[in-house]
């Protein structure tokens, strides 16, 4: 997507640009390290990793919560935001806890934003109703905030954040305190909510399947620096490095020898459509994913091993198959196959699924 | 059968260590409306004494209430900022600051008050006016009022609503009035009803602080023991329970409100 969103006829609020952005804490922990990251108009960009990795605070500087180190800029639309602090910068934002104000009921919550603008009453009213029927709360309006469900919290606090029209909406990690079945309802009525709003989006969050269905792109994050920026897919079948491999969904990442055209094992030899120039010939490291492994008779397969264990995982099952590489290899297969452990079975991997990674290599 | 003997015995040893304490109380508010105390309760029940202490001493009832007023006005007014941004800071600097504003309660009232004759005692008009009390009452008191603050924000996680309502776009002061404040609503009563029942009893300091023109009711009492009749120094204690207790019970209720624990030790 290019930095301008051109195409997107929905597109609402202003580009983000963080340039050369570091912070170093008062107690001297280095949080992030210098990062660039352009967010386009329109666009929803997830920020992802594990918990550490600086994407919070890269977040918190994109707010005006926090201050880059010196030499660090955000800008909106062009304009250097840096020094101005969050209550200036037109900003949504919803927060882990959601920070509701336990002395105002729904609507008031809600209608805060607007209330500090100067909206008139009516149309304030006009405007909560409006978000409340937008994020499903009818009824609650008048409820105290100790009264609501979690999932409920969660709708008030990201009405009061659109309630003001933001440039940019910044999420912290907002549907981590729910419970599993509820975040996934309720991903799927955010990403309906983003798509419909057309707004700029920052999301935080360090579960991939979240970042996989709401972001038009991911950032994985890493110990303050950015692993890899891509689209879901890319980051999934293409990633940059083994970290972003075992961090997105499931990985064999196995050892072996590459010689120009295709790849040794122990257990035997497998194709590779995929082989940068930059990799030269030698020990590399290799990423297929479970579900683009097929299990084939062994006679004639390329890569040949012995089942080890077989879990029934509802819609599938997945197999490990040891004695092709150093570690047992995760392989997807549909329950209309019967395994038993012990089996001797034959791999078949599409070339275009086996991928190399490069800067991993011994 | 065991068990209930054990605990007869429990109740039975706490209620002898209640009356232990109740009973004086009792016992010198009676004196109060006694005619003659030494002749006993049989020489008849008068308020004669009550009347003769607020002929005598109204004044310093008053300006135990004026001064307990204004004392609760400055712990407010410097308290709560105070401890709002000690809680938002939460560092090295702010934690020495808490315990500075705490320092108060482990001098002795009778140093503190000397500290003061020796700092401010050379400006007359100032030593001479109640508004000196008052300095003394508010650094004695400030420290409850900002640690009851404090357990409060502690409780709510006021720097995310901070947060919160800076990210819509309310200013500093804004938040301060439409969050903060609010929010620390138990804090704040917890710690204005504390203020004020310290102030009304404080005795130590406000004793080497007064003038004859500038007595409060706990020194008017010592006073009333030292040179009136017993009945009248008794009539005293009444007056003052009287005023004291509706507060101490408020204190009391409101304490069951209360999330977490707010009260310091004396």
């Amino acid at each position: 997507m290019s930095p301008e969103g051109s195409g997107n006829s929905n597109a609402h609020g202003v580009a983000v640009y963080v340039e050369n952005c570091a912070k170093t804490f008062a107690d001297g922990t280095h949080g992030l390290g210098p990062v660039m990251l352009d967010v386009a108009r329109g666009e929803t960009v997830v920020l992802l990793g594990p918990s550490g990795c600086g994407k919070t605070t890269l977040l918190r500087i994109i707010a005006g919560l926090e201050t880059p180190d010196a030499g660090g800029r955000v800008l909106f639309n062009k304009i250097d935001v840096t020094r101005v602090p969050i209550e200036r910068r037109n900003v949504g934002m919803v927060f882990q806890s959601y920070a509701l104000f336990p002395n105002m009921n729904v609507a008031e919550n809600i209608g805060y934003g607007l209330k500090i603008r100067s909206v008139n009453g009516a149309e304030r009213g006009r405007r909560v109703a409006e978000l409340v029927a937008l994020t499903g709360i009818e009824g609650l309006e008048h409820r105290r905030v100790d009264q609501l469900s979690g999932g409920q919290r969660q709708r008030v606090a990201l009405a009061r954040a659109v309630a003001v029209r933001p440039s940019v909406l910044l999420l912290d990690e907002p549907l981590t305190a729910l419970d599993a079945a509820l975040r996934e309802r309720l991903r799927g009525e955010l990403d309906r909510l983003l798509r419909t709003l057309g707004i700029t989006t920052v999301y935080v969050t360090h579960d991939q399947s979240e970042a996989m269905a709401l972001g038009d792109r991911i950032v994985v994050m890493r110990k303050g620096a950015i692993a890899q920026i891509g689209t879901p897919r890319e980051i999934y079948f293409a990633p940059a490095s083994r970290f972003v491999a075992e961090f997105v969904g499931a990985a064999n990442i196995v050892e072996a020898t590459y010689t120009g055209e295709s790849l040794l094992l122990p257990g035997g030899k497998l194709a590779a459509a995929d082989a940068p120039n930059a990799i030269p010939n030698g020990r590399v490291f290799v990423m297929i994913r479970p579900e683009s492994i097929r299990v084939v008779s062994p006679d004639g397969a390329g890569l040949c091993g012995q089942v080890e264990t077989v879990s029934f995982v509802g819609d599938r099952q997945r197999a490990a198959i040891g004695g092709i590489a150093g570690k047992p290899i995760m392989v997807d297969v549909p329950n209309s196959i019967a395994l038993k452990l012990g089996d001797r079975v034959g791999l078949a991997v599409d070339p275009s699924a086996v991928r190399l990674l490069p800067g991993d290599r011994v | 059968m065991r068990d209930r003997v054990i605990f007869a015995a429990q109740l039975l040893f706490t209620m002898l260590v209640a009356a232990f304490l109740i009973v004086p109380a009792a016992l010198s508010m009676l004196a109060g409306i006694t005619l003659n105390y030494f002749r006993g309760i049989q020489s008849g029940l008068t308020l004669q004494w009550v009347v003769q202490v607020w002929e005598l001493y109204s004044d310093t009832i008053f300006r135990s209430l004026v001064i307990a007023l204004a004392t609760l006005g400055v712990t407010l007014v410097v308290g709560i900022p105070a401890a709002y941004a000690l809680h938002l800071r939460s560092d090295r600097f702010s934690r020495a600051i808490e315990e500075i504003i705490t320092l108060p309660l482990a001098i002795p009232g009778l140093a503190l008050a000397l500290a003061l004759l020796l700092t401010y005692g050379g400006f007359s008009d100032f030593r001479r006016s109640w508004l000196f009390i008052l300095a003394g009452h508010a650094v004695f008191t400030l420290p409850f009022m900002v640690r009851s603050v404090l357990a409060v924000f502690g409780a709510i996680d006021v720097k995310t609503l901070d947060e919160g309502a800076a990210s819509l776009g309310a200013s500093p002061w804004r938040r301060f009035r439409d969050v903060i404040v609010p929010n620390a609503a138990p804090g704040i009563l917890a710690g204005s009803l504390m203020v004020v029942t310290l102030s009304l009893g404080e005795f130590n300091l406000t004793w080497m602080l007064h003038t004859p023109l500038t007595k409060t009711l706990p020194v008017g009492l010592a006073d009333s023991y030292a040179s009136m009749r017993l009945e009248v120094a008794s009539a005293y204690t009444l007056v003052f329970f009287v005023m004291i207790i509706p507060l101490l019970v408020a204190m009391q209720i409101f304490a069951g409100y209360r999330r977490g624990p707010t009260v310091l030790p004396r």
